[in-house]
């Protein structure tokens, strides 16, 4: 991590008897994209308006650029805000919107226009300043209040759920607008949201919180490949559960009898393990890990046959529920549909490979 | 089967009916009365500008028309002043689940007659009344006060609490349309809680404003029973000269006539702030 720019320390809020945030501690880097990844009622929104300013804390300490914050309201922050609901001022043009934090900058006509105009063109709206906030698309009021935010040269932009009013088509392109955005002004930028697929496309680190504490923080690919908990695994990405029993266990390898899929050898000390949830120790196969076989194919891992349960079919990936040798586990598999190869069909049995190298234990 | 035009016109006909008969009728009788002559006890029906002519030379009538409106447009500024507060208080500070209570209680001493009220406003500011007895009780005068019964001053006071909840509830409307993260997404902008009132709020809680002054404007303008109980000679206002004309001075078309000018006289002022509020609800070009 860079230059830290955020520093939360034992944050707490609550709401009346409602413990919203239960002690949240991290730092956050000078020009990172951090995301604040959660459920509903996770107290991601809460955290984020912590920072802005708009909610007080019940104990704990926010720094920003290591100024403490307690006593600093929301309008004196050097952060600035895109709403959910984006804010829109419906009474002013597009201009005045953009230009409504530059008033007390007390800059002439000429420079005002000029500032508005490029912070317009940086989010690819230039020409739209005379309109009327009510013709705006979605995805313009998006951009407008981006750029009404941008215009301030905040040192951390907090955003959010900004993509969820969007439809799927336009949230990837603003996913990827906002990646561009925030590599050209270079300040950190704070997201929320409940999309962990958002998340981990666009964030350079995640915190994953349940219930006002924060369950794991790290890039997307450790999160995804080495969940701390099971409850973290579940939440982000698919994630196929199966019952194990640890048979024996001596220093680096473990012997796993896993339902479904029969005893394996397990080599603890590369493969990652996580708490396990209120079911008990079992282990974790990502979609992806599993591959079917077609004919001709021979198996890299392990394998076993099973039945096709399911099949859903989403033009470029095929998802398959494979129903295992012994009845009472179903796995999901995810084939690339690659020209030529056929789409098996419920109730036909279905050989399955599988990787001991790629499991996750939860114990 | 009959066509969808027939369907449509025998489900307005009846509304429509009741608007010709009760609202079109009278003021097209109005309208005529206005242009003929009272010959001592029956109306002369040739047509005439006199009466137009009348009220625009004899400077009674003007004098009337200019009070009139001069009162109501006090009536208004105290009415919407006062209410903004109580409604800003109401949809900002109120817990929403009590707002309706509120609301509610708003609009209890309106259980009463108007009649009423008026009566018990001479009784709170007569000469031996409430607040001339408790003011002289407590020594801050020693003689009471004059100017707050039988003059415009009682009639302002009187007229703006009778119609304090027609000006709370539009305005109440308006700022609780107010989507709150405006108000956050200003003061994130930089802006303090009264700039923000200024920039924001103020702004767009002005389409509830200008529905309130209409609303108190033009039922005040022709009120003729408050200046008559509490006005005095000075409180005197347009409708009381067009009850006169009609009632007391049997001159029937010179009421019309005097009805018909202060009836215009509101359309141009209300129109005028129906253009405020186009302005306001269009938002800028």
């Amino acid at each position: 991590m860079t230059q830290p720019i955020i520093d939360l320390r034992d944050v707490q809020k609550f709401y009346g008897d409602y413990h919203a945030l239960r002690g949240i501690t991290a730092t956050i880097g000078q020009g990172e994209f951090f995301s604040l990844l959660g459920p509903s009622g996770c107290g991601k929104t809460t955290l984020l308006r912590t920072i802005a300013g708009f909610e007080d804390l019940s104990s704990g300490t926010v720094l920003i650029g290591g100024q403490d914050m307690a006593r600093v309201p929301a309008n004196q922050r050097p952060t600035n805000m895109v709403f959910q609901s984006y804010a829109i001022f419906p009474h002013l043009s597009v201009a005045q919107n953009v230009g409504f934090g530059l008033r007390r900058a007390g800059l002439d006509k000429a420079t005002l226009a000029a500032r508005v105009e490029e912070a317009l063109e940086m989010v690819g709206l230039s020409g739209y300043g005379k309109r009327s906030a009510h013709a705006l698309s979605g995805g313009q009021r998006q951009r407008v209040a981006l750029a009404r935010a941008l215009i301030l040269k905040p040192k951390v932009l907090l955003l959010d759920e900004p993509l969820s009013a969007l439809d799927k088509k336009l949230r990837e392109q603003m996913q990827v607008e906002l990646i561009r955005l925030q590599r050209l002004v270079g300040i950190t930028f704070i997201l929320v949201t409940h999309d962990q697929e958002e998340a981990l496309v666009m964030s350079d680190r995640i915190a994953v919180m349940f219930d006002g504490q924060i369950a794991q923080l790290d890039d997307p690919e450790t999160l995804y490949r080495r969940p701390k908990t099971h409850r973290v695994a579940d939440f982000i990405g698919m994630m196929n559960f199966l019952p194990a029993r640890i048979l024996s266990e001596d220093g680096e390898r473990a012997t796993l009898e896993i339902s479904g899929l029969g005893r394996t050898e397990f080599d603890l000390g590369t493969c990652p393990t996580a708490t396990a949830g209120p079911d008990g120790t079992a282990v974790g196969l990502r979609p992806e890990t599993l591959t079917l076989l077609f004919d001709g194919q021979t198996a890299t891992g392990r394998q076993v046959i099973g039945t096709v349960e399911e099949v859903v079919y989403y033009g470029d990936m095929t998802y398959y529920d494979i129903r295992l040798p012994d009845g009472d586990q179903v796995v999901r598999v995810s084939m690339r549909n690659l020209f030529g190869r056929p789409v098996l069909e419920i109730g036909a049995p279905a050989r399955l490979s599988w990787d001991p190298g790629a499991l996750v234990l939860f114990r | 089967m009959r066509s969808e035009g027939a369907n449509g016109l025998a489900l307005v006909s009846p509304a429509a009916l009741y608007a010709i008969l009760l609202l079109a009728v009278p003021l097209c009788v109005i309208f005529a009365f206005s242009f003929w002559t009272q010959d001592y006890l029956t109306i002369d029906r040739t047509w005439t500008l006199k009466n137009y002519t009348e009220a625009f030379t004899e400077p009674l009538y003007g004098e009337l028309l200019r009070r009139s409106i001069l009162i109501s447009g006090s009536v208004t500024l105290v009415t919407v002043v006062l209410a903004f507060p109580i409604a800003y208080f109401v949809s900002f500070y109120v817990a929403p689940e009590r707002k309706s209570l509120w609301i509610f209680l708003i609009t209890i001493p309106f259980w009463t007659s108007y009649l009423i009220r008026v009566f018990l406003w001479k009784v709170i500011l007569g000469f031996n009344g409430v607040i001339n007895t408790s003011l002289q009780g407590l020594g801050i005068i020693d003689e009471p006060l004059t100017f707050i019964l039988y003059n415009a001053n009682a009639v302002v006071i009187t007229l703006a609490h009778a119609f304090a909840p027609f000006a709370i509830l539009p305005i109440f409307v308006a700022l609780e349309k107010i989507d709150r993260s405006l108000i956050e997404a200003s003061l994130d902008l930089g802006e303090n809680r009264v700039t923000t009132f200024l920039r924001v709020t103020l702004p767009l809680a002005m389409p509830g404003v200008v529905a309130a002054v209409l609303i108190v404007f033009i039922p005040t303008i022709g009120d003729y029973v408050t200046p008559r109980l509490v006005g005095g000679p000075d409180g005197l206002m347009i409708a009381n000269m067009i009850q006169t004309q009609f009632l007391k001075l049997n001159n029937a078309p010179m009421g019309a006539t005097l009805a018909i000018i202060a009836m215009a006289s509101v359309t141009v002022i209300a129109l005028a702030f129906v253009g405020l509020n186009r302005r306001f609800l269009r938002g800028p070009k």
